[in-house]
C-alpha cells in the first residue's frame, strides 16, 4: 500500500485555545482496517481525530488524502471522503431517525434514497425509521449517528468514543459494523478509552500521550505491559486469549 | 408543496381579504364602488395589508433562521442585535429632524434605519466572524460568540437609543420617538411597501440559502463543518438574510417583537423539524400573525388605536413563558 492511497499525518501539530494539544505526530493510516486512536485522559485522542477529519487546522505539519493535502481540498470534496462521528452530539430537533440519517447526504446534494436505506438497514435500523431521536435507548441511538456517517458512502469512517455509553451487545454489534465496513475496504479510525476492545479489536493502535506519539503498531506491540506501564503510569498485565484479552491490574498495585 | 406551505398558504388567503374589510369602517363585500371606500382600499388598507404580509413573512423566517443556527428554539431575531441598531439609526434620524433637507425628510427614516441596520451586520461580523474558522483550534467560540456579541450590541444599542430619548430637542420628538419604537403600521402608504417589500425578499432568499447548512448544524457545528458546512459563509448568509428582513420591518413599521420566536412553534409541528422545512412556512405563517394582529388592532374599541408593537408582545410573552414551561417539563 502506498502513501498515497492512505490519510497520512506529516508531522502534525495542531493547538487549541493557543496549547499545543497534538505535537509532531507521524502515521501513515491505511483503508480496510480499524485503527484505534487510544492514550490517557488529555492526551490528544479527539483532537488527533479532528485533525485527521480536516477540521482542525495544523499548526503545523499537514494531513493528506490520498497525496492531497485536506486544507487544499474543497470542504463538499472533504466531506464525501471523511465521515466524523463526534462524541454523543446533543441533537438539536426531535426529528425522525430516517431525517436524520439522511443528512449524511448533504455533502452530495442529493436525496440519497438507496444510500440512506443501505445504511438503515446495515444498522438494524429499518422498523424505527419513523421514530423521533428522542424516543431512542442510548444504544439505537448510537446506531443512528453511525447510521448517518455511513449514509454519506465516505472512504473514511472518523469516529470519537463511538462505543462509551452504550451497553455490552451494543458495544457488539457497532464494532460488529465496523470491521464490516473495514472489510469492504473503507477506512476506520476510532477514539477508544477501553483498552481492551483496542486490544480485541483493532488491527492498528496509535497510542499518544501528551500529544505525541507514543507507539504505533499492531495491538500485542502498541498496547504491550511496557507501553502502558509508560502511558497510563499503571503497572497491568493482559489475560486470556487473542481476541479476548482482558487487562487485570495486579493486586496492591496503583 | 408541503403541509406546512399548504396550510399557512390557505390561512393566508382567507387573512388578506377579511384585514381588507376589517377596521374603523368596515367595508361590506362587494361594495367596492367608486368613491371613499375604494380609496380606502386602495390607500390605506391595501398596502397596510402587504405590509403586514411583508414584515410577518420576514420576521418568521429570520426566527426559523435564527433558532435554526442557534440550536434553539427559544431564540429570537431580535436577539441579534440588529432590530435595535435599526430602531437607533430611526431615532436618531427623529434627533436630526430638521438639519435634513425637506425634500429627504419623507425617507431620512427608513434610510437611517437601514443604515443602523447595516451597521450592526457590519459590527457582527467583525465580531464574530473571524472566530468561526477553524484556524482557532475550534474551541466553540464560533456561535456562542455570536449570541453574546449580538447580545452586546442590542444593550448597546438600547442604551443609546435611551440617550437619545432623554436628549430628545423637544417634547414633540420625544413622543414621536416613544411611538415609533413601539411599532405601528398605521397610516403606512405604498412608499414604506416600496422600501421594505424587495428588501424582505431578497433576505428570505438569503435565507433560504443557508436552509440546508442550518440542518447540518442539528448534528452539532463539529459535525456540521465535517459535512462540509463552512461556517464563515453560514455565519455571511444569516447576517446579511436577517439584517434584510429585520432591519427592512423596523424601517417602515418599528420595533415588532416575537414574531420570529412564536411563528416557529406554530410551524414546527407540521414539518419534519429541520430548520430548512421550517423556513418558507415561517414567512407564511409569519405574515398570517401579524396580518390578523394588524387588522385585530385596528377593529379594537379603544381611543386610539394599540400600537402593533404592543400587541404582539402581549400576545408573545406569555406565549414565551409557556414555552419555558413546556421546556422545564421536557417537551420542546
Amino acid at each position: 500500500m502506498t502513501a498515497d492511497a492512505g490519510l497520512v499525518a506529516e508531522n502534525l501539530t495542531l493547538t487549541r485555545g493557543g496549547r499545543e494539544v497534538v505535537r509532531a505526530v507521524s502515521a501513515e493510516l491505511v483503508p480496510g482496517q480499524i485503527t484505534a486512536i487510544t492514550g490517557p485522559n488529555g492526551a490528544g485522542k479527539s483532537s488527533l481525530l479532528l485533525g485527521l477529519a480536516g477540521l482542525l487546522s495544523p499548526a503545523d505539519g499537514q494531513v493528506t488524502l490520498e497525496g492531497r493535502a485536506l486544507a487544499a481540498l474543497a470542504p463538499a470534496d472533504r466531506a464525501r471522503a471523511l465521515g466524523y462521528l463526534p462524541q454523543s452530539p446533543d441533537i438539536a430537533w426531535d426529528v425522525a431517525v430516517e431525517n436524520l440519517v439522511a443528512l449524511g447526504r448533504l455533502p452530495w446534494r442529493d436525496r440519497g434514497t438507496a444510500e440512506v436505506a443501505a445504511a438503515l438497514a446495515a444498522l438494524d435500523l429499518e422498523a424505527l425509521r419513523k421514530r423521533p431521536v428522542s424516543r431512542l435507548s442510548g444504544g439505537e441511538r448510537a446506531r443512528v449517528l453511525l447510521a448517518r456517517v455511513l449514509a454519506g458512502t465516505p472512504h473514511w469512517i472518523l469516529a470519537d468514543e463511538p462505543l462509551a455509553a452504550i451497553d455490552l451487545a451494543h458495544q457488539f454489534r457497532l464494532i460488529a459494523h465496523l470491521k464490516a465496513c473495514a472489510a469492504a475496504g473503507q477506512g476506520v479510525v476510532i477514539v477508544l478509552h477501553d483498552l481492551a476492545l483496542a486490544m480485541n479489536h483493532a488491527d492498528r493502535v496509535l497510542v499518544l500521550k501528551d500529544g505525541a506519539l507514543l507507539a504505533d503498531g499492531p495491538p500485542e506491540i502498541a498496547l504491550a505491559p511496557a507501553v502502558i506501564a509508560q502511558g497510563w503510569d499503571t503497572d497491568v498485565t493482559w489475560i486470556g486469549e487473542p481476541g479476548a484479552q482482558a487487562l487485570t491490574f495486579p493486586a496492591g498495585g496503583h | 408543496m408541503t403541509r406546512a406551505n399548504l396550510v399557512f398558504a390557505a390561512l393566508l388567503a382567507v387573512l388578506v381579504p377579511l384585514s381588507l374589510l376589517a377596521g374603523r369602517v368596515w367595508i361590506a363585500p362587494g361594495d367596492f364602488g367608486p368613491g371613499n371606500t375604494w380609496l380606502i382600499l386602495a390607500e390605506l388598507r391595501a398596502p397596510r395589508a402587504v405590509l403586514a404580509v411583508t414584515i410577518g413573512a420576514g420576521l418568521g423566517a429570520a426566527g426559523a433562521a435564527m433558532q435554526g443556527y442557534l440550536r434553539n428554539p427559544l431564540a429570537d431575531p431580535g436577539l441579534f442585535g440588529i432590530a435595535p441598531m435599526a430602531a437607533l439609526g430611526a431615532v436618531a434620524s427623529f434627533w436630526l429632524g430638521s438639519a435634513i433637507p425637506p425634500a429627504w425628510a419623507a425617507w431620512s427614516l427608513p434610510l437611517m434605519a437601514l443604515i443602523g441596520a447595516g451597521l450592526g451586520m457590519a459590527a457582527l461580523a467583525l465580531i464574530a466572524g473571524r472566530t468561526t474558522s477553524d484556524a482557532t483550534g475550534g474551541a466553540g467560540g464560533g456561535i456562542a460568540l455570536f449570541t453574546l456579541a449580538g447580545l452586546m450590541l442590542a444593550s448597546l444599542a438600547g442604551a443609546l437609543t435611551a440617550l437619545a430619548i432623554t436628549l430628545a430637542p423637544n417634547p414633540f420628538a420625544l413622543s414621536e420617538i416613544v411611538m415609533w419604537l413601539n411599532g405601528a403600521l398605521t397610516d403606512r402608504s405604498w412608499r414604506e411597501v416600496a422600501i421594505a417589500a424587495p428588501l424582505t425578499l431578497a433576505g428570505i432568499g438569503v435565507l433560504a440559502l443557508a436552509a440546508r447548512s442550518l440542518d447540518a448544524l442539528t448534528l452539532g457545528e463539529e459535525a456540521a463543518r465535517s459535512l462540509g458546512v463552512e461556517p464563515g459563509r453560514l455565519l455571511a448568509l444569516l447576517v446579511v438574510g436577517i439584517g434584510l428582513t429585520v432591519g427592512a420591518g423596523v424601517a417602515v413599521a418599528g420595533i415588532i417583537g416575537f414574531v420570529g420566536l412564536i411563528v416557529p412553534h406554530l410551524v414546527r409541528p407540521l414539518t419534519d423539524r429541520l430548520p430548512s422545512s421550517l423556513i418558507v412556512p415561517s414567512a407564511l405563517a409569519g405574515a398570517c400573525l401579524v396580518l390578523f394582529a394588524d387588522s385585530v388592532v385596528r377593529v379594537l374599541p379603544l381611543v386610539t388605536e394599540l400600537r402593533l408593537g404592543i400587541a404582539l408582545s402581549l400576545i408573545g410573552a406569555p406565549f414565551f413563558g409557556w414555552l419555558l414551561l413546556r421546556m422545564r417539563r421536557g417537551r420542546l
